[in-house]
């Protein structure tokens, strides 16, 4: 194998694992867009998102299409019921407040369901045909395959419902000025309400798809890749949602060319080191416009 | 996020704790090593978390054990009795599950089962005098400190990683004549550096070359990107010693890459689980080295023993381990004849050929037993014997 084949081979890895992050990046910056919150308990809507989806495939022996979208019907409807009991009562609080109760909620969510499922990881039945199809030199499967064309998909459908329906003009109207969107007559709480659910249901989708392909999940499994999804979403620039889908996709190739060309121990730290770079020299991200904040 | 976490559930284990030892000592004040009927052995185990599998096949073994004594009219006429507690496979929650134990005048303590779990209960036993025996925890640090002192209190009833390490550097240059070795350790965990370490000195002592050190840490998912790597530099065979939920992902990943080199490891994919994740072809071609197998004639009255008392359920390693421990530890409380901590520690030192479940064992200066090693291979999702190894091959 070649320097090049295996530059190639880790372009496809990491374009993988970046569709997931990329899910899971955009339901952050659609919250983040919408109310200024960055909403911790993301990871762990994903992962509620993988046992409903598991419970569907093993215990109802269900396909995995229909298995996704009821995985994403429960989930969103789990965001949105999140958006109205936990953050909706502090709308007018200080934005810490909301910040330190999305916390509270990622703990709720982890440490309930460990009590209902236990803590033990549970593995996923194989239900895809590992079917592996060589490439020349590179070796791409079914699941791969899956994860990407189900990314690409949905994220389709997200472009459409934001740019050329109703609910996605108002909600970029609410995300432009709130005050204005209500004056103008739009129920801005039931638009909130609706990017909670379409954001969890995004994050169910990644969720179930990596159950599928790494096939084990457990109660803590949403942390890393919360944390590693928001960095996506400011690498691209929170807020933005093109960005959330090209930080998601870029974090998941770099991760993938410094464990592979220099160290996988160096991998976490790379994608944190991103965040800080960002951070301290473009921190609207790559997509992002510098706006002069006015004072 | 994740320290926090630790915190609140640190917090939380303490009320538990708290309440618990309330309630203990308001209905059971009584209850004492000074019994004059009974004989109290603590059991601390990894019953939750994600050492579990571990933790209560231990427990099943060790409890068998104590049935079998109490059946046959105890030790010297006296009762044994379990106290059972759960470590949650944490290192913070062994230490106080161990505080627990020795604050309610145990005699003697089995468990935990993991390196970590072990280290961290270490100090509490030895402050407070009370031997332990370490079903599963193979690192050499257990037992003996970094200046090569002996811990007076920590005993063990399995071999140590060195062997462990050994045992697949010989069975990887004799059995399967390779020349190139790649090692992929999973860094959070001594267990598995400590393996990755003696493997590399050994196969390279016996002539190999090792082509590839990667590691990777606990809950990763992706292992892709390392794996085709470590494909780039084409070796002979793929040493993991690692837990079984990272391998079966490893396992599954590798061969989906198209990776067929023979995959070796340790007794760490000693479970079932390793199958149900990694799949029964992707476990093809992969051996590794652990303590027992069902297939070794020596250990068939054990199973047998195993399966009248658990409703015909078949034990696994960690069952066999935790039995050897609690046969060591009743032989020893016999030959002390008490049921003061001290006395059984003394005994436990001087341990000769006493016969446990996995064959006969005697205890070494550094309080490891001299016991043999088997090799599995995993041929389409079952585990068949090999070779057994003895140690000093």
């Amino acid at each position: 194998m070649g320097i090049m084949d295996q530059f190639l081979q880790q372009l496809i890895n990491g374009i993988s694992l970046g569709s997931i992050y990329a899910l899971i990046a955009l339901g952050y910056t659609m919250v983040y867009g919408i109310i200024k919150l960055i909403n911790f308990a993301h990871g762990d809507i994903y992962m509620v998102g993988a046992y409903i989806g598991f419970f569907c495939i093993t215990v109802m022996n269900w396909p995995v299409l229909p298995a996704l979208l009821v995985s994403m019907l429960l989930t969103g409807i789990l965001g949105m019921l999140i958006e109205r009991f936990a953050y909706r009562p502090l709308r007018s609080a200080p934005r810490i407040s909301v910040l330190i109760t999305a916390i509270g909620v990622s703990f709720f969510l982890e440490y309930t369901m460990m009590y209902f499922v236990t803590p033990q990881p549970r593995t996923f039945p194989s239900i895809l045909d590992d079917a592996a199809y060589h490439i020349g030199p590179f070796v791409i499967n079914n699941q791969q395959i899956m994860i990407f064309a189900i990314t690409i998909i949905l994220m389709a459908i997200l472009t459409y419902i934001v740019q050329y329906t109703k609910v996605g003009k108002a909600m970029r109207a609410v995300s432009f000025d709130n005050e204005t969107a209500q004056l103008m007559g739009i129920n801005s709480n039931r638009i909130i309400s609706v990017t909670f659910g379409i954001g969890s249901a995004l994050a169910a989708a990644a969720g179930v798809l990596v159950g599928i392909y790494y096939n084990s999940i457990d109660p803590l499994m949403g942390i890393m890749p919360g944390l590693k999804a928001f960095v996506a979403a400011v690498l691209g620039g929170i807020g933005i949602l093109p960005g959330a889908a090209a930080g998601g996709i870029i974090l998941g190739i770099i991760e993938a060319l410094v464990s592979g060309f220099i160290s996988s121990t160096f991998r976490d730290a790379a994608a944190f080191a991103i965040l800080i770079l960002v951070l301290l020299f473009k921190p609207t991200g790559l997509l992002g416009k510098n706006t002069n904040e006015k004072v | 996020m994740k320290l926090k976490g630790k915190r609140l559930r640190v917090i939380s284990a303490l009320l538990g704790a708290a309440m618990m030892t309330a309630v203990i000592s308001g209905c059971g004040g009584q209850k004492s090593a000074s019994d004059a009927n009974t004989i109290k052995i603590g059991a601390n185990f990894e019953l939750t978390g994600n050492a579990a599998n571990y933790g209560s096949a231990a427990l099943d073994g060790l409890r068998l054990a104590v049935k079998e004594v109490n059946d046959a009219g105890g030790i010297n006429g006296k009762t044994v009795e379990l106290e059972e507690v759960d470590c949650k496979s944490e290192a913070s929650e062994a230490a106080n599950a161990t505080t627990k134990l020795v604050t309610d005048k145990v005699s003697a303590i089995v468990g935990p089962a993991t390196t970590g779990d072990v280290l961290a209960s270490s100090p509490i036993v030895t402050d407070s005098k009370v031997p332990l025996i370490a079903p599963a925890a193979t690192s050499p640090k257990v037992t003996v400190d970094d200046s090569g002192k002996v811990n007076p209190f920590i005993f063990r009833s399995c071999f140590i990683d060195p062997q462990q390490g050994d045992v697949m550097a010989t069975f990887a240059t004799k059995t399967l004549k390779v020349k190139t070795a790649a090692i992929y350790v999973d860094s959070s965990t001594d267990y598995s550096k400590s393996l990755g370490k003696v493997f590399k000195e050994k196969f390279e002592a016996a002539g190999g070359q090792v082509v590839d050190e990667e590691a990777f840490v606990q809950k990763d998912q992706d292992f892709k990107t390392t794996l085709t790597k470590i494909k780039a530099a084409n070796p002979d065979v793929i040493f993991i010693p690692a837990y079984y939920e990272e391998v079966g992902k490893i396992v599954k990943q590798a061969r989906e890459l198209g990776i067929t080199a023979p995959l070796l490891g340790t007794d760490g994919w000693d479970d079932n689980k390793v199958v149900d994740i990694a799949g029964a072809d992707s476990l093809n071609n992969t051996f590794y080295s652990t303590h027992y197998s069902d297939q070794d004639k020596d250990v068939q009255n054990f199973i047998k023993l195993f399966q009248t008392a658990n409703d015909g359920k078949s034990p696994n390693v960690f069952a066999a381990l935790g039995y050897d421990a609690g046969k060591m530890l009743i032989e020893a409380i016999k030959q002390a004849n008490s049921s003061d901590p001290q006395k059984i520690r003394d005994a436990l030192e001087n341990l000769k050929d006493i016969q446990v479940g996995t064959g006969t064992i005697s205890m070494d200066k550094n309080h490891n037993p001299i016991k043999s090693a088997v090799i599995i291979e995993m041929k389409d999702g079952s585990k068949v014997m090999r070779e057994k190894i003895a140690p000093e091959s």
